[in-house]
């Protein structure tokens, strides 16, 4: 069951980031509207773009998969397993959304995975 | 709602150079704050109340509405904002780095207040993640805004 839980983060994680990523790089949020006041206005215009929409609702199914994690598992184990989405999404960066994946990323990508490789030891 | 369009549709220059500048930076800052302490909220509500989290929508929501939980959640709201903003700024490959400090702090923040056992072999995966994801933080942190054509920040 524990091992489902980190699979089920992992994936909708590593689906709702390449949505967000690639929604945000078409419509990018200007910095003044991160100022105190208008985070309502942030918000509301996240909630008119049908795939931030869809990548809030892969969140929303990580977030209630990771919170039967927590009930599973220790809070040292569970957050950084699901670090596990980075190797994935990594790939996916560079198939999907074609971002240059140097070999400096693969390398740190490979630590990252022998990382959670030894937490699951 | 509507939105007015300064504020989503505005064009920018694009960034020129692989440094983060300070507003990128301080809003790094934020989202690993409110990550850490957002999940640091939800572990804590649910390790402190009694509902059983099984296949039952209702006991989730249950645990939802308790008060850290919730408070936890808000600031995971806050996380979600910024980090989509972040996003909008640089890479997914090279945001997911940046913040990846937030792993280190989660894992001081277990052993401190839950006095969770922490073997040797998680620290060391701990850190080699860590590292992995800080040497992805060495490249160029936006390597699409040419070739997508999108619009970047101010």
């Amino acid at each position: 069951m524990k091992w489902w839980m980190v699979f089920a983060v992992v994936v909708c994680t590593a689906i709702a980031d390449l949505l967000q990523s690639f929604e945000m790089k078409r419509k990018a949020v200007a910095a003044e509207d991160l100022r105190p006041g208008r985070w309502g206005r942030v918000l509301a215009g996240v909630l008119q773009r049908g795939q931030l929409l869809a990548a809030i609702f892969f969140m929303a199914i990580s977030f209630f998969a990771f919170l039967k994690l927590l009930s599973l598992a220790d809070l040292s184990f569970a957050v950084p397993v699901t670090a596990a989405s980075i190797v994935a999404e990594t790939i996916l960066a560079k198939l999907i959304l074609k971002e240059k994946v140097t070999p400096l990323r693969w390398a740190g990508a490979f630590f990252v995975a022998t990382g959670v490789a030894l937490l699951a030891a | 709602m509507p939105v007015a369009p300064s504020s989503l549709e505005q064009a920018a220059p694009p960034m020129k150079t692989p440094r983060l500048d300070r507003r990128t930076n301080l809003l790094a800052a934020f989202v690993i704050l409110t990550n850490v302490l957002g999940n640091f909220l939800l572990s804590w509500g649910v390790k402190h109340q009694t509902t059983h989290l099984g296949l039952s929508p209702f006991a989730y929501i249950q645990v939802i509405f308790s008060p850290w939980v919730l408070c936890g959640t808000t600031l995971l709201v806050f996380w979600l904002l910024s980090r989509m903003t972040l996003l909008g700024w640089a890479d997914l490959s090279y945001v997911l780095p940046v913040t990846s400090v937030g792993y280190v702090l989660t894992a001081i923040l277990g052993r401190y207040f839950f006095s969770e056992q922490i073997s040797w072999q998680r620290w060391l995966g701990t850190v080699l993640i860590v590292i992995g994801i800080s040497l992805v933080g060495l490249t160029l942190p936006n390597t699409t805004a040419a070739t997508r054509g999108g619009e970047q920040f101010r």
